[in-house]
């Protein structure tokens, strides 16, 4: 195994892909000349040629339309935004084009392509570029909603999305860029919709997924050296299709569940998570289940209204110790 | 303004694509009037955007094109899908959410797919399918083949940022694609002079550097020499087109609207009628001594016999089936 980053991972991923398929290629702003913004698509170019690595201007609704296009013909797109913040721009295509071309063509047109691109909070970059966005996608039918948290699964989810047949919403962290981790030489999938138990416990489940997978386990060793709380991570990967199941069989051990996640909680995916929860395990559960999200503000500038506004491991402890009764109430 | 021009000779030796150009543009006539029926006797449900009136620029332009071309239209498709090849029987299903239609009911009048003939939608948002068809374009590029794509829409959608970001990639990246503007003049309601600053929708591809004509929309001829001239820069050198076609509606925005009123006149429209599209190739085909008005006859009655056989179609297939709700939402 080679302990490489998580943009690294992604690299393979799209090298690998491209070279197994040429219908595929990666379109977006600065992803060839430039090497990409944040440097996933590195030394694409002068590989696979500007045809199939193609820098656009600044134009995100038509270029992810240009993307529905060419997979309603039989290519395979990745189309990069910059960060899923501009995306928002082009969520008419993502939202009303690729979602739906399947279901109202009658079954007749399918729509392979990947939305890609950094997403969540990085650091003191104010209101418009700091938006986990998750529970918007994962709302529409038709389509797949990815996360990954490690190099490994960044890197076996991109190339499955790549070859799934439907659009897929592949949603980076922008902070976790350079997280290193171990990526096995030899190739390797990962299936979409398949959450990853990413450390056992049986004291308590913490639900999460991209960058508060780092969070949990934070929280994790806290709990575990502080007050011998084991606790069991369940990553996520998928947002939809959602792995219930798994989620179930942990909290059906555990009997008590946190989530965890980047997004606001109005609508979040933890809503989502509870709701399945509730419904599958009620008579499982010794607590109700709580939830640690971003606070339910824009993201404010300052350093230190950040790192309020961010979920982070202290609270993730605390709404552990509440659904344990290890809070002293 | 629409207006009538000195129309050319016809060619004695192809009165055979004459003939064939009146029928379909007859067949859109007689289907559209029957759709409007079938709404107004409740039918046909949602929205239905009728053609009538604009029948010479679908007919005209997708006589110009091959098979494996593919086309791209605006939510006022049932024409460009005739005109296309598939079957009135089917369309008109569609229009009565049937599980025979075209998009096995899924669709509706809006969202007309017909894979097989390369007829890629019925989209719905104004603008939103024209960077699609570039990105057939795209595709069509990045495959080295000579196919071109199509997209269809209206004025209005060329206030839409996803038109000028398109002309913008299309002309840079050299794109085979055929932008044909359907300008029937108004937005709905909405004149275009109240809503656009540029009155010639032609004259924006000079913003990109791109080819453009101005067509008169209501020559079923103009628009298929047009379209066969920006085929052929497509297809030769790999360019775009933007060809502007000025035609007319007769009927309302949809079903549900009004026909005329607050923003044009019945006065307007009644003149636009003098330049009825199909009327005016019957004059040039009877003046040519290329058909008769019982050979005319004969084409009027065989399409009507075509759309009553697709509304008994229609009218008789079963509704899709409730346990196949959830098919198709995505591909296993």
């Amino acid at each position: 195994m080679a302990t490489i980053t998580y943009r690294d991972a992604l690299n393979q991923a799209l090298r690998e892909e491209m070279e197994r398929d040429p219908n595929v290629f990666l379109m977006g702003e600065e992803v060839g000349v430039y090497q990409g913004a944040y440097k996933v698509s590195r030394g694409l170019l002068e590989a696979f040629g500007e045809h199939r690595v193609v820098d656009t201007p600044i134009a995100e609704l038509s270029f992810a339309g240009i993307g529905v296009g060419a997979a309603m013909v039989g290519m395979r797109p990745v189309i990069e935004f910059m960060t899923w913040n501009f995306a928002l721009l082009a969520i008419d295509q993502v939202v009303n084009s690729a979602a739906k071309m399947l279901y109202m063509s009658g079954g007749q047109i399918p729509v392979p392509i990947v939305f890609r691109g950094p997403g969540g909070a990085a650091l003191q970059l104010a209101a418009q570029h700091s938006q986990a966005f998750e529970s918007w996608f994962a709302h529409i039918p038709g389509l797949r909603v990815v996360a990954p948290a490690t190099p490994y699964d960044a890197k076996g989810l991109l190339k499955s999305a790549i070859r799934d047949d439907n659009p897929v919403v592949f949603l980076e962290g922008e902070m976790l860029y350079n997280l290193k981790g171990e990526v096995p030489e030899e190739e390797y999938t990962i299936p979409l919709g398949e959450a990853d138990v990413k450390r056992e416990g049986n004291d308590v489940t913490i639900v999460c997924h991209s960058k508060t997978v780092a969070v949990a386990h934070k929280a994790a060793d806290r709990l575990s050296s502080q007050l011998g709380v084991e606790a069991e991570i369940v990553d996520l990967r998928t947002i939809r299709p959602l792995d219930v199941e798994t989620i179930v069989a942990s909290v059906r051990k555990t009997n008590r569940c946190v989530i965890v996640e980047e997004g606001w909680p109005f609508c979040g995916v933890g809503a989502q998570v509870v709701d399945e929860i509730q419904r599958a395990a009620f008579d499982d559960l010794d607590a109700p289940v709580l939830r640690v999200t971003q606070a339910d503000v824009p993201m404010p500038y300052s350093k230190k209204l950040e790192r309020l506004t961010k979920p982070n491991p202290d609270q993730v402890v605390d709404a552990v110790k509440q659904v344990s009764y290890l809070d002293g109430n | 303004m629409t207006q009538a021009k000195a129309d050319t000779a016809l060619d004695a030796g192809r009165a055979e694509f004459y003939h064939d150009l009146y029928r379909k543009m007859l067949l859109v006539r007689r289907f559209e009037e029957k759709a409007g029926e079938a709404y107004a006797q409740g039918k046909i449900g949602g929205f239905c955007h009728l053609y009538i009136g604009q029948e010479a620029v679908a007919v005209g332009a997708i006589a110009a094109l091959r098979d494996d071309d593919y086309l791209f239209t605006s939510y006022r498709e049932h024409a460009h899908a005739l005109a296309r090849g598939s079957p009135a029987r089917e369309v008109m299903a569609e229009l009565f959410g049937k599980v025979t239609g075209s998009s096995k009911g899924r669709g509706g009048s809006m969202h007309i797919f017909d894979a097989g003939r390369n007829f890629l939608g019925g989209h719905a948002i104004v603008g939103s399918h024209i960077p699609i068809a570039a990105g057939a374009g795209f595709a069509i590029k990045s495959r080295h083949t000579t196919q071109v794509a199509v997209c269809f829409f209206g004025e209005a959608a060329v206030n839409i940022g996803a038109f000028h970001e398109t002309l913008n990639m299309a002309a840079l990246w050299k794109l085979p694609t055929i932008f044909i503007c359907e300008n029937n003049r108004y937005g709905m309601g909405t004149a275009l002079d109240r809503a656009a600053a540029v009155y010639d929708v032609a004259h924006h591809a000079c913003s990109y550097d791109m080819a453009s004509e101005t067509v008169d929309g209501m020559d079923v001829l103009a628009i298929h020499e047009a379209t066969k001239r920006a085929a052929h820069l497509a297809r030769a050198e790999q360019l775009p087109t933007l060809i502007e076609a000025r035609t007319y509606r007769y009927m309302g925005h949809s079903m549900a609207d009004p026909i005329h009123g607050h923003y044009r006149t019945k006065e307007e429209l009644e003149e636009q009628k003098k330049l009825d599209p199909i009327d005016r190739l019957e004059r040039r085909l009877l003046d040519a001594g290329l058909a008769t008005e019982g050979d005319l006859a004969t084409v009027d009655s065989d399409v009507m016999a075509e759309v009553e056989e697709a509304l008994e179609f229609a009218e008789q297939s079963p509704d899709p089936a409730p346990e196949d709700l959830y098919l198709n939402v995505c591909r296993d």
